[in-house]
């Protein structure tokens, strides 16, 4: 296996890390979006490089299934839709983004230790890629709790997507194609679903908070 | 293998037909003909397993055992009743103006997809097709759950599409670590997620690996179970969506998550060689069994309550399937069949008495024995049966689980007693006075569906009454595939 290769996987891996960072202090929305395609782009670029290295050639399909999905797709969808909703200059108001970013890397310290144990038995390349995937993973999730706006949250949610397909090309070289162009078509027909529910919840509430979305509670 | 491509089919067709079919007054119908082809398959694909042994077919990719076959069986029957259920409801919901043509047309086309996940999530042999299958089956039902569009259904959906969505995301990260120590020992042919060859090899699992994926798979799988604390959408989900939904929902969909977990803790339990996953499913098991339990006598909405009571008995049917062995499993796969099918029967009679009613609070719904007496006795019945009172089947498998824990897990007896009768006062102090009383409600516009729940309770009392030999066998021979101990 090239050194070469094994760098720039971990190249990879470490942007995945940082952009899942910077969606978690993005206010805007529109640059929620081109993050989260940036971050497709890394995706598709490791997972292309783990094709390389490795000579799997069904990984070069997923490579660009990845691509057409999360980078053009997905993406374009997003952007169509905060053009039709008229949110597309929304700014969030974030409290406390320092504060933010703390938990975030007490996550990827707590992610690290989780897959320790798990990435001692790793003959794949690169050791540190699961923990990676693990923390991108949580970063996504800590995103959807911290954000009251429907597309941010939906965002975050896709980005959560990103980092388990990382840890599925990283960790194991990629699942049966099968399972992936299960899981592809899954998040696609998913996206669609949740545009047409944004639109039924403005229409409903005239605002895209979900902070009206919290009636529904036990007293 | 033919037989499994209709099963696939004809659902599928289904929902494309009735798509295109449209807005047709005949949908209903249209609707009930492809379920009950559907439950045809089903009992010729059940005959063909019980008289041949297990299938496996499309280069291995499906695979049908005594486990999965009775739940394909009770997910055709159930599907089929609830279907007959829809027809008189949905109509008086639309004569209501709750329902629009557009509306309706998307409600049975997406009723017949979600047959069709559930149906493959089962027979699946591929532990990624199951999640996928799955996720679809979430993908399916979140627009019939917000079909109403009022404020609370859009809420109920929003939640169920995230926190199933999260949830289930966490189970996906549980099965690329379950293909990553299954790849070591299969190697990457393609094979390695495939259950059957998962199921050869458990032995030589990475124990560390499995430990750390069944935890992600059981919250992932457990959040649509509804076990507390990842229940928060179920109680939602059931009472703003249509009723039909909420049978299908607590009867079926409960059960299906509930069976990955089970087949996940099989592999887990042969890799690890202890009691690791067995122990976490009873904890998760008693803790919705408790707090469900006090939750229950809180409710104001009838849906909302029943909803609760079925996190109560995937509680008690996940602690059941936790302890392992022959007679927990077995009455594990008793308490399946027997709570979908009297919680189905619930939801179909709750379902015309609030319509009755115009209502879903519990204080507005009075006196159905006088209006209606068969959905007064349907709704009475049906509360007796799943509140376990003998001779209907509930008391027999919650008699056997109980005696279990005795046995096995004596420190857990009285948790479960107590629960349980909380969960009586509960119901009950909340139904009588609902079927008996004084009413001044109206007829229904349409003639309401009492067979099925009739039906249902009656194969519940039979249940708890004699199980048939055959039928006892087959448990047996499912509850021998889980194994535990």
């Amino acid at each position: 296996m090239s050194p070469l290769g094994i760098q720039l996987v971990n190249l990879f891996a470490a942007t995945l890390l940082l952009i899942a960072f910077a969606m978690l202090s993005q206010r805007r929305i529109v640059a929620l979006i081109n993050l989260f395609a940036l971050q497709g782009l890394a995706l598709a670029a490791s997972t292309a490089t783990v094709a390389w290295v490795t000579g799997q050639q069904h990984l070069y399909y997923s490579a660009g299934i990845t691509f057409a999905l999360k980078v053009v797709a997905l993406p374009y969808i997003l952007h169509r839709l905060i053009r039709r909703l008229n949110v597309k200059w929304d700014i969030e108001t974030l409290l406390n983004i320092p504060t933010l970013m703390l938990v975030g890397i007490a996550l990827v310290i707590f992610a690290f230790n989780l897959a320790i144990p798990i990435s001692e038995f790793s003959r794949s390349m690169a050791r540190g890629t699961l923990g990676i995937a693990l923390a991108c993973v949580l970063l996504s999730f800590l995103m959807m709790i911290t954000r009251s706006k429907a597309v941010p949250q939906v965002i975050g949610f896709l980005a959560m997507e990103n980092g388990l397909f990382f840890a599925a090309t990283s960790a194991t070289y990629g699942m049966p194609m099968v399972v992936e162009l299960g899981i592809a078509l899954d998040v696609l027909v998913g996206m669609v679903i949740l545009g047409v529910f944004l639109f039924q919840i403005r229409e409903q509430f005239d605002s895209l908070d979900i902070r009206h979305l919290e009636t529904l509670k036990e007293d | 293998m033919d037989v499994l491509v209709l099963l696939f089919a004809i659902p599928l067709a289904g929902g494309a037909f009735l798509w295109a079919w449209g807005e047709r007054d005949s949908a209903p119908e249209v609707n009930c003909l492809f379920s009950f082809a559907t439950l045809c398959v089903a009992a010729w694909l059940t005959a063909m397993v019980v008289e041949d042994g297990p299938i496996l077919g499309f280069y291995e990719q499906f695979f049908v055992d005594p486990l999965n076959v009775f739940l394909v069986a009770l997910t055709a029957f159930v599907g089929f009743t609830t279907s007959l259920f829809s027809r008189p409801y949905m109509r008086t919901e639309r004569d209501k103006g709750r329902m629009t043509a557009p509306r309706l047309r998307l409600y049975h086309s997406m009723y017949q997809v979600f047959m069709f996940t559930m149906l493959l999530a089962l027979t699946t042999n591929n532990m990624g097709i199951l999640w996928v299958a799955m996720e679809a089956a979430t993908l399916a039902t979140v627009l019939l759950v917000s079909v109403y569009r009022t404020a609370a259904a859009l809420e109920a959906a929003w939640k169920y599409f995230i926190l199933c969505g999260v949830g289930i995301a966490q189970a996906l990260f549980g099965t690329i670590l379950l293909y990553f120590a299954a790849e070591r020992v299969l190697g990457r042919e393609g094979n390695a997620l495939l259950w059957t060859h998962l199921d050869l090899v458990k032995g030589q699992l990475q124990p560390a690996i499995l430990s750390l994926a069944f935890v992600f798979l059981l919250v992932g799988y457990g959040t649509k179970v509804g076990l507390v604390p990842l229940h928060n959408w179920l109680p939602d989900a059931h009472a703003e969506g249509p009723t039909p939904i909420s049978a299908v929902l607590s009867g079926l969909l409960l059960n299906v998550a509930l069976y990955s977990v089970i087949r996940c803790k099989v592999l887990t339990d042969g890799a690890l060689g202890s009691r690791f996953a067995g122990n976490m499913m009873m904890g998760f098991g008693l803790l919705s069994v408790v707090v469900a339990a006090f939750f229950l006598s809180r409710q104001r909405d009838i849906k909302r309550m029943f909803a609760y009571s079925s996190i109560e008995h995937m509680g008690l049917m996940t602690f059941a399937f936790g302890m392992g062995g022959p007679i927990a499993n077995f009455a594990g796969l008793l308490h399946m069949t027997v709570h979908s099918l009297v919680k189905s029967a619930i939801f179909f009679a709750v379902g015309h008495a609030a319509q009755k009613a115009g209502t879903q609070v519990m204080e507005d719904i009075r006196g159905l024995l006088k209006v209606n007496p068969r959905i007064g006795w349907g709704l009475m019945l049906g509360t007796l049966a799943i509140l376990g009172m003998p001779p209907f089947g509930v008391f027999a498998s919650e008699f056997l689980i109980l005696t279990t824990a005795m046995r096995e897990q004596p420190w857990a007896t009285p948790v479960l007693l107590t629960a349980l009768g909380v969960a009586f006062a509960a119901i009950f102090r909340r139904v009588q006075p609902m079927v008996f009383g004084e009413t001044t409600a109206k007829r229904l516009p349409h003639p309401p569906a009492l067979i099925p729940v009739f039906a249902h309770l009656g194969i519940v009392l039979l249940l708890g009454v004699y199980v048939p030999p055959y039928l006892a066998d087959w448990y047996r021979a499912a509850a021998r595939l889980i194994g535990g101990q």
